[in-house]
Protein backbone atom coordinates (compact mmCIF):
# COMPACT_ATOMS: atom_id res chain seq x y z
CA UNK A 1 0.00 0.00 0.00
CA UNK A 2 1.38 3.64 -0.99
CA UNK A 3 0.49 6.26 1.25
CA UNK A 4 3.95 8.55 0.19
CA UNK A 5 4.43 9.57 -3.39
CA UNK A 6 8.31 9.82 -4.39
CA UNK A 7 7.18 13.32 -5.85
CA UNK A 8 6.50 14.09 -1.91
CA UNK A 9 9.71 12.32 -0.94
CA UNK A 10 12.05 14.69 -3.05
CA UNK A 11 9.66 17.89 -1.37
CA UNK A 12 10.79 16.64 1.98
CA UNK A 13 14.44 16.08 0.70
CA UNK A 14 14.31 19.71 -0.48
CA UNK A 15 12.88 20.98 2.95
CA UNK A 16 15.67 18.44 5.12
CA UNK A 17 18.00 20.33 2.57
CA UNK A 18 19.33 16.78 1.26
CA UNK A 19 20.03 16.00 -2.17
CA UNK A 20 18.80 12.44 -3.45
CA UNK A 21 19.69 10.05 -6.57
CA UNK A 22 16.17 9.02 -8.49
CA UNK A 23 17.52 5.40 -7.20
CA UNK A 24 17.59 7.21 -3.33
CA UNK A 25 14.42 8.80 -3.89
CA UNK A 26 12.89 5.34 -4.46
CA UNK A 27 14.51 3.64 -1.86
CA UNK A 28 13.62 6.21 1.08
CA UNK A 29 9.55 6.28 -0.76
CA UNK A 30 9.65 2.35 -0.21
CA UNK A 31 10.89 2.71 3.86
CA UNK A 32 8.75 5.64 4.63
CA UNK A 33 5.72 3.70 3.11
CA UNK A 34 6.25 0.82 5.50
CA UNK A 35 7.09 3.22 8.19
CA UNK A 36 4.08 4.37 7.64
CA UNK A 37 2.39 1.57 7.29
CA UNK A 38 3.12 0.75 10.51
CA UNK A 39 2.33 3.54 12.86
CA UNK A 40 -0.79 3.42 11.46
CA UNK A 41 -1.83 1.46 13.85
CA UNK A 42 -1.85 4.18 16.37
CA UNK A 43 -5.65 4.87 14.72
CA UNK A 44 -6.93 2.22 16.44
CA UNK A 45 -6.12 3.86 20.20
CA UNK A 46 -9.08 6.17 21.00
CA UNK A 47 -7.47 9.54 22.15
CA UNK A 48 -10.44 12.07 22.28
CA UNK A 49 -9.64 14.13 25.16
CA UNK A 50 -6.28 13.04 25.52
CA UNK A 51 -3.88 15.65 26.38
CA UNK A 52 -0.87 15.00 24.15
CA UNK A 53 2.42 14.86 26.17
CA UNK A 54 5.41 17.19 25.11
CA UNK A 55 7.37 16.39 27.93
CA UNK A 56 8.74 13.40 30.68
CA UNK A 57 8.61 15.08 33.74
CA UNK A 58 6.57 18.35 34.65
CA UNK A 59 8.01 21.10 34.04
CA UNK A 60 7.88 24.87 35.31
CA UNK A 61 8.48 27.83 32.97
CA UNK A 62 12.21 28.71 34.30
CA UNK A 63 13.38 32.60 33.87
CA UNK A 64 17.30 32.99 34.08
CA UNK A 65 18.92 36.38 34.71
CA UNK A 66 19.72 37.93 31.33
CA UNK A 67 23.38 38.82 32.29
CA UNK A 68 26.07 38.99 29.24
CA UNK A 69 28.96 36.92 30.12
CA UNK A 70 32.22 35.91 28.21
CA UNK A 71 31.35 32.51 26.06
CA UNK A 72 33.39 31.62 23.41
CA UNK A 73 35.87 34.15 21.35
CA UNK A 74 35.38 34.97 17.64
CA UNK A 75 38.34 32.73 17.07
CA UNK A 76 37.42 29.91 18.88
CA UNK A 77 34.19 30.04 17.38
CA UNK A 78 35.86 29.58 13.76
CA UNK A 79 38.21 26.84 15.09
CA UNK A 80 36.32 23.92 13.68
CA UNK A 81 34.92 25.84 10.62
CA UNK A 82 35.87 23.96 7.30
CA UNK A 83 36.91 27.71 5.88
CA UNK A 84 36.94 30.76 7.36
CA UNK A 85 38.33 34.30 6.04
CA UNK A 86 38.94 37.72 7.80
CA UNK A 87 37.34 36.26 11.26
CA UNK A 88 34.04 35.26 9.53
CA UNK A 89 32.81 32.24 8.16
CA UNK A 90 33.40 32.04 4.36
CA UNK A 91 30.65 30.17 2.02
CA UNK A 92 29.96 29.83 -1.20
CA UNK A 93 28.09 31.94 -3.70
CA UNK A 94 25.11 32.27 -2.59
CA UNK A 95 23.95 33.52 -5.47
CA UNK A 96 24.74 31.58 -8.76
CA UNK B 1 48.36 -4.08 37.96
CA UNK B 2 44.82 -5.06 36.08
CA UNK B 3 41.50 -3.16 36.80
CA UNK B 4 39.12 -5.51 35.19
CA UNK B 5 38.21 -7.02 38.26
CA UNK B 6 38.38 -4.68 40.69
CA UNK B 7 35.22 -2.33 41.57
CA UNK B 8 35.88 1.50 41.93
CA UNK B 9 35.76 1.15 45.93
CA UNK B 10 38.59 -1.23 45.68
CA UNK B 11 40.70 1.00 43.37
CA UNK B 12 39.93 3.52 46.27
CA UNK B 13 41.34 1.73 48.72
CA UNK B 14 44.45 0.58 47.28
CA UNK B 15 45.53 4.03 45.82
CA UNK B 16 44.42 5.46 49.57
CA UNK B 17 46.66 3.09 51.02
CA UNK B 18 49.45 4.04 48.31
CA UNK B 19 49.34 0.21 46.88
CA UNK B 20 49.22 1.88 43.51
CA UNK B 21 49.24 5.26 41.75
CA UNK B 22 47.32 6.82 39.37
CA UNK B 23 49.69 6.07 36.62
CA UNK B 24 49.16 2.13 37.32
CA UNK B 25 45.92 2.86 37.00
CA UNK B 26 45.73 4.56 34.00
CA UNK B 27 48.79 2.32 32.25
CA UNK B 28 47.05 -0.26 32.98
CA UNK B 29 43.51 0.84 31.36
CA UNK B 30 46.03 1.69 28.01
CA UNK B 31 47.51 -1.51 27.81
CA UNK B 32 44.36 -3.72 28.38
CA UNK B 33 43.23 -1.17 25.65
CA UNK B 34 46.37 -2.26 23.01
CA UNK B 35 45.93 -6.00 24.33
CA UNK B 36 42.24 -6.29 23.52
CA UNK B 37 40.70 -3.31 21.53
CA UNK B 38 41.84 -4.42 18.35
CA UNK B 39 39.46 -7.36 18.52
CA UNK B 40 36.77 -5.58 20.48
CA UNK B 41 37.21 -1.81 18.71
CA UNK B 42 34.85 -0.16 21.54
CA UNK B 43 37.23 2.80 20.92
CA UNK B 44 36.99 5.74 18.20
CA UNK B 45 40.05 7.86 19.98
CA UNK B 46 42.15 7.12 22.94
CA UNK B 47 43.89 10.00 24.28
CA UNK B 48 46.71 8.29 25.37
CA UNK B 49 48.92 11.81 26.07
CA UNK B 50 46.46 13.37 27.91
CA UNK B 51 45.16 10.55 30.28
CA UNK B 52 48.97 10.06 31.72
CA UNK B 53 49.34 13.64 31.81
CA UNK B 54 46.30 13.69 34.30
CA UNK B 55 47.75 11.00 35.85
CA UNK B 56 50.99 12.24 36.99
CA UNK B 57 49.41 15.59 38.04
CA UNK B 58 46.80 14.02 40.68
CA UNK B 59 50.03 11.36 41.60
CA UNK B 60 51.60 15.05 42.53
CA UNK B 61 48.86 16.72 44.00
CA UNK B 62 45.97 14.11 45.75
CA UNK B 63 43.05 14.96 46.03
CA UNK B 64 42.32 11.34 47.48
CA UNK B 65 38.38 12.84 48.85
CA UNK B 66 37.40 13.98 45.21
CA UNK B 67 34.49 11.17 44.82
CA UNK B 68 36.61 9.38 41.64
CA UNK B 69 40.08 9.63 42.30
CA UNK B 70 41.79 9.10 39.35
CA UNK B 71 39.27 6.61 38.24
CA UNK B 72 39.74 6.01 34.12
CA UNK B 73 36.68 5.93 32.30
CA UNK B 74 35.48 6.94 28.43
CA UNK B 75 32.70 8.35 27.29
CA UNK B 76 30.18 7.50 24.64
CA UNK B 77 30.99 9.60 21.42
CA UNK B 78 28.25 12.13 21.37
CA UNK B 79 29.14 13.44 24.19
CA UNK B 80 31.19 16.43 23.57
CA UNK B 81 34.80 16.81 25.09
CA UNK B 82 37.12 19.80 25.28
CA UNK B 83 39.89 19.52 22.78
CA UNK B 84 39.16 16.10 22.13
CA UNK B 85 37.38 14.75 18.86
CA UNK B 86 33.69 14.04 18.99
CA UNK B 87 32.04 12.16 15.74
CA UNK B 88 28.68 11.11 16.88
CA UNK B 89 30.03 8.23 14.78
CA UNK B 90 29.54 9.92 11.71
CA UNK B 91 32.08 10.73 9.07
CA UNK B 92 30.19 14.26 8.76
CA UNK B 93 32.06 15.10 12.38
CA UNK B 94 35.16 13.32 11.79
CA UNK B 95 37.29 16.22 11.50
CA UNK B 96 35.18 17.92 14.58
CA UNK B 97 38.91 17.75 16.13
CA UNK B 98 38.09 20.54 18.78
CA UNK B 99 35.32 20.64 20.55
CA UNK B 100 35.51 24.01 22.77
CA UNK B 101 34.00 22.86 26.01
CA UNK B 102 33.25 19.68 28.37
CA UNK B 103 29.26 18.77 28.05
CA UNK B 104 28.28 19.09 31.85
CA UNK B 105 28.36 15.26 32.58
CA UNK B 106 32.39 15.38 31.88
CA UNK B 107 32.87 18.58 33.55
CA UNK B 108 31.69 16.79 36.64
CA UNK B 109 33.53 13.38 36.07
CA UNK B 110 36.61 15.85 35.60
CA UNK B 111 35.61 17.83 38.86
CA UNK B 112 35.64 14.33 40.74
CA UNK B 113 38.87 13.69 39.24
CA UNK B 114 38.05 10.98 37.07
CA UNK B 115 40.42 10.18 34.16
CA UNK B 116 38.75 9.99 30.52
CA UNK B 117 41.30 8.17 28.28
CA UNK B 118 38.81 7.98 25.66
CA UNK B 119 35.76 8.07 22.99
CA UNK B 120 33.54 5.01 22.15
CA UNK B 121 32.12 4.12 19.17
CA UNK B 122 28.07 4.20 19.01
CA UNK B 123 25.67 4.32 15.97
CA UNK B 124 25.68 7.04 13.83
CA UNK B 125 23.93 10.04 15.77
CA UNK B 126 22.79 6.99 18.27
CA UNK B 127 20.76 5.18 15.66
CA UNK B 128 20.56 2.19 15.68
CA UNK B 129 20.71 -1.07 18.24
CA UNK B 130 23.59 -3.19 16.93
CA UNK B 131 26.77 -0.49 16.72
CA UNK B 132 27.52 -1.39 12.90
CA UNK B 133 25.33 1.60 12.33
CA UNK B 134 29.16 3.62 13.00
CA UNK B 135 31.22 5.26 10.15
CA UNK B 136 34.01 4.47 11.37
CA UNK B 137 34.35 0.47 12.50
CA UNK B 138 31.72 -2.31 14.02
CA UNK B 139 32.47 -2.82 17.79
CA UNK B 140 32.60 -6.45 18.65
CA UNK B 141 30.56 -8.28 21.79
CA UNK B 142 33.97 -9.20 24.40
CA UNK B 143 31.75 -12.56 25.21
CA UNK B 144 31.04 -13.89 21.60
CA UNK B 145 33.28 -11.46 19.04
CA UNK B 146 31.04 -12.51 16.16
CA UNK B 147 27.97 -10.84 18.10
CA UNK B 148 27.02 -7.57 18.38
CA UNK B 149 27.42 -5.45 21.63
CA UNK B 150 24.36 -4.02 20.75
CA UNK B 151 23.85 -0.13 20.84
CA UNK B 152 23.53 2.85 20.10
CA UNK B 153 25.98 2.67 22.94
CA UNK B 154 27.61 -0.57 22.21
CA UNK B 155 30.96 0.64 22.49
CA UNK B 156 30.81 1.81 25.85
CA UNK B 157 29.08 -1.22 27.23
CA UNK B 158 31.72 -3.15 25.51
CA UNK B 159 34.66 -0.99 26.52
CA UNK B 160 33.56 -1.69 30.47
CA UNK B 161 32.69 -5.38 29.65
CA UNK B 162 36.46 -6.11 28.15
CA UNK B 163 37.53 -4.70 31.20
CA UNK B 164 39.11 -1.50 29.11
CA UNK B 165 37.79 0.98 31.90
CA UNK B 166 36.22 1.06 34.95
CA UNK B 167 32.88 2.85 33.50
CA UNK B 168 31.87 4.71 30.79
CA UNK B 169 29.12 7.07 29.98
CA UNK B 170 26.35 6.19 27.02
CA UNK B 171 23.29 7.79 26.03
CA UNK B 172 19.60 6.45 26.02
CA UNK B 173 16.94 7.40 23.79
CA UNK B 174 15.19 4.07 23.42
CA UNK B 175 17.09 1.65 24.69
CA UNK B 176 20.64 2.48 23.76
CA UNK B 177 22.33 2.20 27.07
CA UNK B 178 20.43 -0.70 28.55
CA UNK B 179 20.49 -2.95 25.42
CA UNK B 180 24.41 -3.03 25.15
CA UNK B 181 24.55 -3.74 28.75
CA UNK B 182 22.75 -6.29 28.30
CA UNK B 183 24.26 -7.73 25.71
CA UNK B 184 27.88 -7.28 27.32
CA UNK B 185 26.66 -8.19 30.91
CA UNK B 186 27.56 -5.26 32.47
CA UNK B 187 25.01 -2.81 34.63
CA UNK B 188 23.19 0.27 32.54
CA UNK B 189 21.35 2.92 34.23
CA UNK B 190 18.77 5.24 31.84
CA UNK B 191 18.07 8.10 35.15
CA UNK B 192 15.22 9.72 35.20
CA UNK B 193 14.16 12.26 32.64
CA UNK B 194 15.95 15.48 33.98
CA UNK B 195 17.95 13.93 36.31
CA UNK B 196 21.15 14.31 34.26
CA UNK B 197 21.97 17.57 32.30
CA UNK B 198 21.77 16.87 28.92
CA UNK B 199 24.28 20.15 28.22
CA UNK B 200 26.90 18.92 25.80
CA UNK B 201 25.29 15.52 24.64
CA UNK B 202 24.74 15.50 21.08
CA UNK B 203 20.95 15.71 20.48
CA UNK B 204 18.90 13.08 18.60
CA UNK B 205 15.02 13.37 20.42
CA UNK B 206 15.42 16.07 22.55
CA UNK B 207 12.57 14.62 25.22
CA UNK B 208 13.54 11.25 25.38
CA UNK B 209 17.42 11.81 25.59
CA UNK B 210 19.24 11.01 28.88
CA UNK B 211 22.92 10.28 30.06
CA UNK B 212 23.77 7.47 31.84
CA UNK B 213 26.19 5.21 33.30
CA UNK B 214 27.71 1.63 32.28
CA UNK B 215 29.81 0.05 34.54
CA UNK B 216 30.19 -3.92 36.01
CA UNK B 217 28.87 -3.56 39.42
CA UNK B 218 25.66 -1.46 40.70
CA UNK B 219 27.48 -0.11 42.99
CA UNK B 220 30.11 1.80 40.97
CA UNK B 221 27.09 2.56 38.53
CA UNK B 222 25.53 4.66 41.96
CA UNK B 223 28.71 5.96 42.26
CA UNK B 224 28.89 7.29 39.06
CA UNK B 225 25.81 8.89 38.60
CA UNK B 226 25.63 10.51 42.10
CA UNK B 227 28.58 12.49 40.33
CA UNK B 228 26.80 13.61 37.12
CA UNK B 229 23.33 14.16 38.13
CA UNK B 230 22.03 17.79 39.19
CA UNK B 231 19.92 20.26 38.20
CA UNK B 232 22.11 22.24 35.92
CA UNK B 233 21.40 25.81 34.38
CA UNK B 234 22.56 25.36 30.65
CA UNK B 235 19.65 22.94 30.51
CA UNK B 236 16.35 23.80 31.06
CA UNK B 237 15.09 20.66 31.10
CA UNK B 238 17.16 19.10 34.07
CA UNK B 239 15.29 18.83 37.12
CA UNK B 240 15.29 20.72 40.39
CA UNK B 241 15.53 17.81 42.12
CA UNK B 242 17.85 16.58 45.13
CA UNK B 243 20.54 14.20 44.08
CA UNK B 244 20.62 11.46 47.16
CA UNK B 245 24.23 9.53 47.98
CA UNK B 246 22.73 6.33 45.63
CA UNK B 247 25.78 4.36 46.57
CA UNK B 248 24.92 4.76 50.89
CA UNK B 249 21.22 3.15 49.99
CA UNK B 250 22.32 -0.16 48.86
CA UNK B 251 21.50 -2.07 52.19
CA UNK B 252 20.55 -5.27 50.69
CA UNK B 253 17.18 -5.21 52.33
CA UNK B 254 14.29 -5.56 49.84
CA UNK B 255 11.72 -7.09 52.45
CA UNK B 256 8.31 -6.26 51.74
CA UNK B 257 9.14 -5.03 47.97
CA UNK B 258 6.23 -5.24 45.87
CA UNK B 259 7.24 -6.16 42.21
CA UNK B 260 4.75 -5.83 38.54
CA UNK B 261 5.60 -8.06 36.27
CA UNK B 262 4.12 -6.69 33.01
CA UNK B 263 2.76 -9.66 30.60
CA UNK B 264 3.56 -7.46 27.80
CA UNK B 265 7.45 -7.92 28.39
CA UNK B 266 7.07 -11.88 28.75
CA UNK B 267 5.80 -12.36 25.60
CA UNK B 268 5.93 -15.56 23.21
CA UNK B 269 8.72 -13.74 21.58
CA UNK B 270 10.39 -14.07 24.55
CA UNK B 271 14.09 -16.62 24.46
CA UNK B 272 12.41 -19.33 26.56
CA UNK B 273 16.30 -19.12 28.01
CA UNK B 274 15.59 -15.35 28.85
CA UNK B 275 12.00 -15.99 30.23
CA UNK B 276 13.89 -18.69 32.90
CA UNK B 277 16.67 -16.21 33.82
CA UNK B 278 13.53 -13.61 34.67
CA UNK B 279 11.48 -15.82 36.46
CA UNK B 280 15.02 -17.25 38.72
CA UNK B 281 15.69 -13.71 39.37
CA UNK B 282 11.85 -12.97 40.38
CA UNK B 283 11.98 -16.53 43.04
CA UNK B 284 15.64 -14.72 44.37
CA UNK B 285 13.74 -12.04 44.97
CA UNK B 286 10.80 -13.60 46.35
CA UNK B 287 13.23 -15.61 48.92
CA UNK B 288 14.70 -12.22 49.99
CA UNK B 289 11.12 -11.22 50.86
CA UNK B 290 10.07 -9.44 48.12
CA UNK B 291 6.61 -10.40 46.35
CA UNK B 292 5.53 -10.41 42.90
CA UNK B 293 2.27 -10.52 40.67
CA UNK B 294 1.46 -9.91 36.80
CA UNK B 295 -0.13 -6.94 35.56
CA UNK B 296 -0.33 -5.28 32.39
CA UNK B 297 0.70 -2.30 30.60
CA UNK B 298 -1.91 -2.26 27.82
CA UNK B 299 -0.98 0.37 25.73
CA UNK B 300 2.92 -1.06 25.50
CA UNK B 301 2.36 -2.37 21.93
CA UNK B 302 1.95 1.47 20.83
CA UNK B 303 4.93 2.33 21.95
CA UNK B 304 7.27 1.45 18.93
CA UNK B 305 4.97 3.14 16.57
CA UNK B 306 4.74 6.32 18.82
CA UNK B 307 8.64 5.92 19.26
CA UNK B 308 9.59 6.46 16.14
CA UNK B 309 7.37 9.17 14.84
CA UNK B 310 7.88 11.41 18.03
CA UNK B 311 12.19 10.60 17.77
CA UNK B 312 12.45 10.97 14.28
CA UNK B 313 10.26 14.26 14.20
CA UNK B 314 12.63 15.55 16.94
CA UNK B 315 15.88 14.19 15.18
CA UNK B 316 14.88 15.85 11.75
CA UNK B 317 15.08 19.00 13.76
CA UNK B 318 17.65 18.48 15.66
CA UNK B 319 19.94 17.24 12.88
CA UNK B 320 19.28 20.86 11.11
CA UNK B 321 21.96 21.81 12.72
CA UNK B 322 24.37 20.21 10.79
CA UNK B 323 25.37 22.38 7.63
CA UNK B 324 28.74 22.36 6.46
CA UNK B 325 29.64 26.27 7.93
CA UNK B 326 30.47 25.88 11.65
CA UNK B 327 31.70 22.06 12.29
CA UNK B 328 31.94 19.20 10.15
CA UNK B 329 32.96 17.88 6.69
CA UNK B 330 31.73 20.43 3.89
CA UNK B 331 30.99 18.89 0.62
CA UNK B 332 33.21 19.97 -2.08
CA UNK B 333 31.26 19.81 -5.00
CA UNK B 334 28.88 22.67 -4.09
CA UNK B 335 29.19 26.05 -6.17
CA UNK B 336 26.19 27.53 -4.43
CA UNK B 337 25.12 27.91 -0.89
CA UNK B 338 22.03 25.89 -1.12
CA UNK B 339 24.19 23.19 -2.93
CA UNK B 340 26.77 23.18 0.07
CA UNK B 341 23.49 22.40 2.62
CA UNK B 342 22.46 19.63 -0.12
CA UNK B 343 25.70 18.01 -0.50
CA UNK B 344 27.13 18.52 2.31
CA UNK B 345 24.37 16.79 4.28
CA UNK B 346 23.95 14.32 1.84
CA UNK B 347 27.52 12.99 2.26
CA UNK B 348 27.78 13.46 5.60
CA UNK B 349 24.34 11.59 6.94
CA UNK B 350 24.69 7.89 6.78
CA UNK B 351 21.64 6.23 5.43
CA UNK B 352 19.63 5.52 8.71
CA UNK B 353 19.79 8.66 9.59
CA UNK B 354 18.18 9.84 6.61
CA UNK B 355 15.69 6.97 6.95
CA UNK B 356 14.59 8.65 10.31
CA UNK B 357 15.07 12.32 8.77
CA UNK B 358 12.20 11.58 6.47
CA UNK B 359 10.01 10.00 8.52
CA UNK B 360 10.48 12.88 10.97
CA UNK B 361 10.11 16.01 8.42
CA UNK B 362 6.99 13.38 7.27
CA UNK B 363 5.09 13.03 10.62
CA UNK B 364 5.52 17.17 10.69
CA UNK B 365 4.75 18.67 7.53
CA UNK B 366 1.55 20.46 7.17
CA UNK B 367 -1.62 18.19 7.01
CA UNK B 368 0.12 15.42 8.85
CA UNK B 369 1.00 16.98 12.43
CA UNK B 370 -2.20 16.09 14.10
CA UNK B 371 -2.66 12.73 12.15
CA UNK B 372 0.79 11.27 13.56
CA UNK B 373 2.54 13.97 15.46
CA UNK B 374 -0.18 15.02 17.70
CA UNK B 375 -1.70 11.42 17.94
CA UNK B 376 1.56 10.07 19.09
CA UNK B 377 2.21 12.56 21.36
CA UNK B 378 -2.08 11.24 22.91
CA UNK B 379 -0.87 8.04 22.97
CA UNK B 380 2.78 8.59 24.63
CA UNK B 381 0.18 10.24 27.51
CA UNK B 382 -1.57 6.98 27.77
CA UNK B 383 1.61 5.00 28.29
CA UNK B 384 2.74 7.19 30.66
CA UNK B 385 -0.58 6.15 32.55
CA UNK B 386 -0.02 2.90 32.22
CA UNK B 387 2.94 3.09 34.31
CA UNK B 388 1.45 5.50 36.95
CA UNK B 389 -1.59 2.92 37.26
CA UNK B 390 0.89 -0.09 38.05
CA UNK B 391 3.36 2.35 40.57
CA UNK B 392 0.48 3.26 42.07
CA UNK B 393 0.36 -0.55 43.62
CA UNK B 394 4.02 -1.32 43.31
CA UNK B 395 7.29 -0.16 44.47
CA UNK B 396 9.31 -1.57 40.52
CA UNK B 397 8.59 -3.50 37.68
CA UNK B 398 10.72 -6.10 36.19
CA UNK B 399 11.22 -8.07 33.14
CA UNK B 400 13.94 -8.98 30.50
CA UNK B 401 15.91 -5.74 29.12
CA UNK B 402 15.80 -7.75 25.99
CA UNK B 403 13.97 -10.62 24.71
CA UNK B 404 16.95 -12.32 23.21
CA UNK B 405 20.84 -12.23 23.70
CA UNK B 406 23.27 -10.62 21.25
CA UNK B 407 22.43 -11.72 17.38
CA UNK B 408 25.37 -12.11 15.52
CA UNK B 409 27.19 -9.33 13.53
CA UNK B 410 25.56 -8.42 9.83
CA UNK B 411 22.33 -10.74 10.55
CA UNK B 412 20.00 -7.95 9.58
CA UNK B 413 16.69 -10.73 9.20
CA UNK B 414 15.00 -10.07 11.94
CA UNK B 415 11.88 -12.03 12.62
CA UNK B 416 9.45 -8.94 12.94
CA UNK B 417 7.71 -10.16 16.15
CA UNK B 418 11.62 -10.25 17.86
CA UNK B 419 11.88 -6.96 16.57
CA UNK B 420 8.69 -5.61 17.96
CA UNK B 421 9.11 -7.47 21.29
CA UNK B 422 12.32 -5.73 21.92
CA UNK B 423 11.47 -2.31 21.11
CA UNK B 424 8.25 -3.34 23.87
CA UNK B 425 10.92 -3.74 26.82
CA UNK B 426 12.90 -0.79 26.36
CA UNK B 427 10.94 2.06 24.01
CA UNK B 428 8.23 2.61 26.66
CA UNK B 429 10.62 3.54 29.55
CA UNK B 430 11.97 6.64 27.08
CA UNK B 431 8.78 7.57 26.80
CA UNK B 432 7.10 7.98 29.81
CA UNK B 433 10.39 9.54 31.36
CA UNK B 434 10.86 7.09 34.40
CA UNK B 435 14.26 5.15 35.27
CA UNK B 436 15.48 1.86 34.57
CA UNK B 437 18.49 -0.37 35.64
CA UNK B 438 20.26 -3.51 33.28
CA UNK B 439 21.53 -5.82 35.82
CA UNK B 440 23.30 -9.15 34.52
CA UNK B 441 20.96 -11.80 35.40
CA UNK B 442 22.30 -15.18 33.38
CA UNK B 443 24.04 -16.70 30.26
CA UNK B 444 22.81 -18.81 27.42
CA UNK B 445 24.13 -21.74 26.52
CA UNK B 446 26.19 -19.99 24.02
CA UNK B 447 27.73 -18.12 27.29
CA UNK B 448 26.17 -14.58 25.92
CA UNK B 449 24.94 -12.30 29.02
CA UNK B 450 20.95 -11.70 30.00
CA UNK B 451 19.76 -8.52 31.31
CA UNK B 452 16.97 -8.00 34.05
CA UNK B 453 15.63 -4.68 33.60
CA UNK B 454 14.16 -3.07 36.84
CA UNK B 455 12.08 0.10 36.53
CA UNK B 456 11.19 3.00 38.92
CA UNK B 457 9.03 5.99 39.62
CA UNK B 458 10.26 9.36 38.39
CA UNK B 459 13.07 9.83 40.54
CA UNK B 460 13.18 6.97 42.30
CA UNK B 461 16.92 5.79 41.37
CA UNK B 462 17.53 4.85 44.68
CA UNK B 463 15.31 2.36 45.61
CA UNK B 464 16.14 0.79 41.78
CA UNK B 465 20.04 0.47 42.88
CA UNK B 466 18.68 -0.87 46.32
CA UNK B 467 16.86 -3.71 44.35
CA UNK B 468 19.63 -4.39 41.93
CA UNK B 469 22.21 -4.40 44.24
CA UNK B 470 20.39 -6.64 46.43
CA UNK B 471 20.03 -9.34 43.18
CA UNK B 472 23.61 -8.64 42.51
CA UNK B 473 25.18 -9.60 45.95
CA UNK B 474 23.11 -13.21 46.07
CA UNK B 475 24.20 -13.71 42.78
CA UNK B 476 27.60 -14.53 40.72
CA UNK B 477 27.31 -13.23 36.98
CA UNK B 478 28.91 -10.38 37.47
CA UNK B 479 32.10 -12.20 38.37
CA UNK B 480 31.94 -13.81 35.55
CA UNK B 481 34.60 -11.86 32.82
CA UNK B 482 34.58 -12.75 29.03
CA UNK B 483 37.50 -14.72 27.86
CA UNK B 484 39.28 -12.37 25.38
CA UNK B 485 42.66 -13.68 26.97
CA UNK B 486 45.80 -11.50 28.69
CA UNK B 487 45.70 -10.47 32.22
CA UNK B 488 42.51 -11.32 33.78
Amino acid sequence: MSHVSEDKVKQLADMLRLAVTEEEATRYTEHLNKMVEYVKCLEEVDTDGVEPMTHAIELKNVMRDDEPKQWITQEQALKNAPDHENGQFRVPAILD
Amino acid sequence: MTINNHSIKDIETMLHNNEITVKDLVESSLNRIKEVDDRVKAFITVDEENALKKAEQLDQNPNKDAKLFGIPGAIKDNIVTKGLRTTCGSQFLSNFTDPLYDATVVDKLHKAEAITVGKLNMDEFAMGSTTENSSYQITHNPWHLDHVPGGSSGGSAAAVAAGEVLFSLGTDTGGSIRQPAAFCGVVGMKPTYGRVSRFGAVAFASSLDQVGPITRTVEDNARILEVISGRDKMDMTSAHEDVPAFSEGLTGDVKGLKIAVPKEYLSEAVDPEVKEAVMNALKLYESLGATWEEVSLPHSKYAAAVYYIISSGEASANLARFDGVRYGVRSEKAKNMLDMFRFSRSEGFGDEVKKRMFLGAYALSSGNYEVYYKKAQQVRTLIKQDFDNVFANYDVIMGPTTPTPAFKIGEKNFDPMVVYARDVTTVPINLAGVPAISVPCGFSKEGLPFGLQIIGKHFAEQTIYRVAHAFEQATDFHKTLPQLGGAQ
